[in-house]
């Protein structure tokens, strides 16, 4: 069942970075090379510096932080930014906006880190399934995955609170339970493609078990697509949690999170453009920084996905 | 084709079953007794037991969905808790607003991102091209709900020029549009550029320049004809993603389509309708993919023939 790219059938060659090693470097391994390759990517170089700060921001957000997340001051409430102490303004309980900011950082990196993990896993699994055994079971699995992809994950995440009731954690897992269909794809397809090189057939010769061919040979060859994938869902994670939480269903406050933080600077809109604009912007830095790396990676690791 | 297409639609109606299966058995296990919703907090016992025999609460899960299912088929989706209407008629009152609004957001990300995709393909790494993309990725970076703050904060706070909510008029449609049709904008314009790069370089471009036909006529007539044919096959997907995109931006502008009902009544605990609302929205994503096959099939008569 055919949408766009069949991956299938598209050639790739099983070891990554050994195009691109020219006569005058010396190679120092694969992992070296991209390593080198990446830092020299420009699209990849800007998104690892924009994930590594807002990381840094978060991991040391109650270090950083000027004051806590939470602390009220209704005497300071609504400052504008590059007031006294508040260098991004205030909101309406006179919470530091920039504070809030930083500890918003650790909800957004650590949604996306659990939905693509989740979701990397089962794709990874079902992928391989349905890639190396073929026949039946691909079927089946190609049917399951093509129900699942391309559903909007929001409804899903939806579906979710609205049986658990508001809050993240459940939300997490219920759409890393939807994501991983966008992993099975591509996996689904290098690992088809892969088994038509002579090392798989030769692992096979040799009396290798089907697990071992699969940990061992297929998946460190096909690391690059799953990579640049994950960067991608990181993003696509990062934009679920702001928007359940812009809902009011994710995290609940006093918690801050850039997407409640935007709820909240909806209602203040016309008063106090600073609490519209700031969580925001960090979310697109974020995303833009995933986004970013994704590209990178891609060019690098894998030059013939530049389709999608 | 149109066993291909048959094969298609059958596959439908499974899905559309267990969509609504998921949903009814999801519902069902939130812990809260419906017959109090229905009533309220100041029902008698003896109310109760009524509401229960009337609802069908007191038959096995399994008889419910049977039952539910049964009154689908009679376009009978039951009664909103909050309001004591028809679920049907809020459904019927809200659907022409979201079609609305996803059918100009479509319209406009596609008028937008087509030119643009294919202006940066045809002027490959020049200054367009690179404004283009970046463009692009800054689309896709920036969520409709904090592009709609801002559309909002700018266009109706500032300048005064178009209104923030509501749906009285032409012009209340115009923000919503935009702030739904910016990343469909972004990603589309990425995906006409690659694939109108990956057919210049096919040999039948070769072909048609060696044996001297103009530039134009081989971009006109060679090129972009089979550059749309990726473009045209993500349209299902594009429609899904509105639909999920649509919970929210008409959530930030009070438009009362289908993704404000939604959210409202997951809000209020209004059962009834979240379950119809979200089976109705699976299912249309569902239908959007067989669309989308569909378009594939016909744009691509390799894909016609290669599956009976």
């Amino acid at each position: 069942m055919g949408n766009v790219q069949s991956t299938g059938s598209r050639v790739s060659s099983p070891v990554s970075g050994e195009s691109s090693t020219s006569l005058e470097e010396p190679t120092h391994g694969v992992w070296a090379d991209t390593l080198r390759q990446l830092l020299r990517n420009r699209s990849a170089t800007v998104g690892f510096v924009f994930i590594g700060v807002l990381i840094l921001i978060g991991v040391l957000a109650p270090y950083l932080a000027p004051y806590p997340y939470d602390q009220q001051d209704l005497m300071t409430s609504l400052l504008p930014p590059l007031s006294d102490g508040h260098v991004l303004g205030t909101d309406q309980f006179g919470r530091d906006t920039l504070s809030r900011i930083m500890w918003g950082a650790r909800v957004s990196i650590q949604v996306g880190l659990v939905v693509t993990g989740v979701s990397m896993v089962i794709g990874l699994v079902i992928g391989c399934l349905a890639g190396y055994y073929g026949g039946f079971v691909d079927l089946l699995l190609s049917y399951l995955i093509d129900l699942v992809w391309g559903f909007p994950l929001i409804l899903v995440a939806l579906l979710f609170v609205t049986v658990m009731g508001p809050g993240l954690s459940g939300a997490m897992l219920a759409i890393g339970l939807v994501a991983w269909a966008g992993f099975a794809r591509i996996v689904r397809g290098e690992v088809i493609a892969l088994r038509e090189w002579g090392f798989i057939l030769s692992a096979q010769t040799l009396g290798a078990s089907d697990a071992r061919i699969i940990v061992r040979h297929i998946l460190p060859n096909m690391l690059g697509p799953v990579l640049v994938m994950a960067s991608y869902t990181m993003a696509a994670a990062v934009i679920i949690e702001a928007s359940l939480s812009f809902l009011g269903l994710g995290v609940q406050p006093p918690q801050p999170s850039w997407g409640s933080m935007l709820n909240d600077g909806r209602a203040f809109v016309n008063r106090a453009y600073w609490m519209a604009v700031f969580p925001g912007l960090a979310i697109a830095i974020l995303v833009l920084g995933f986004n970013l790396l994704g590209d990178g990676l891609r060019d690098v690791l894998d030059p013939r996905m530049q389709n999608r | 084709m149109s066993a291909f297409l048959i094969r298609r639609v059958l596959l439908l109606i499974p899905m559309a079953f267990v969509l609504s299966a998921i949903v009814f058995w999801s519902i069902r296990l939130i812990p809260v007794d419906p017959a109090s919703l229905v009533l309220g907090p100041f029902a008698t016992p003896e109310q109760k037991v009524l509401a229960t025999k009337k609802l069908g609460l007191d038959k096995p899960v399994y008889v419910q969905y049977a039952l539910y299912l049964k009154n689908v088929g009679q376009g009978d989706l039951g009664l909103s808790t909050r309001s004591g209407k028809p679920v049907t008629d809020l459904i019927l009152h809200a659907l022409p607003y979201t079609l609305m609004l996803g059918g100009v957001a479509l319209a406009i990300s596609y008028l937008l991102a087509i030119p643009m995709g294919i202006l940066s393909a045809l002027r490959q790494n020049t200054f367009v091209d690179q404004f283009c993309m970046m463009f692009a990725l800054i689309g896709m970076a920036i969520p409709a709900f904090w592009l709609g703050l801002l559309l909002i904060l700018v266009f109706s706070v500032r300048l005064n020029w178009l209104p923030a909510i509501g749906a009285d008029s032409w012009r209340h449609l115009i923000l919503p549009a935009f702030a739904l049709a910016l990343e469909g904008t972004a990603l589309t314009a990425r995906l006409t550029r690659s694939a109108t790069l990956e057919v210049l370089r096919q040999d039948y471009i070769r072909v048609a320049r060696a044996k001297g036909l103009n530039e134009r006529k081989v971009i006109w007539g060679h090129a972009l004809r089979n550059a749309m044919i990726p473009i045209i096959s993500l349209t299902g997907l594009r429609l899904g993603w509105i639909v999920g995109g649509a919970v929210i931006v008409e959530q930030i502008f009070a438009w009362p389509g289908m993704g404000r009902l939604l959210v409202e009544s997951i809000l209020n605990r209004d059962y009834p309708v979240v379950q119809a609302v979200l089976v109705l929205l699976g299912i249309s994503v569902v239908l959007a993919n067989l669309i989308a096959d569909v378009l594939y099939a016909l744009v691509d008569p390799r894909v016609r023939h290669a599956s009976r």
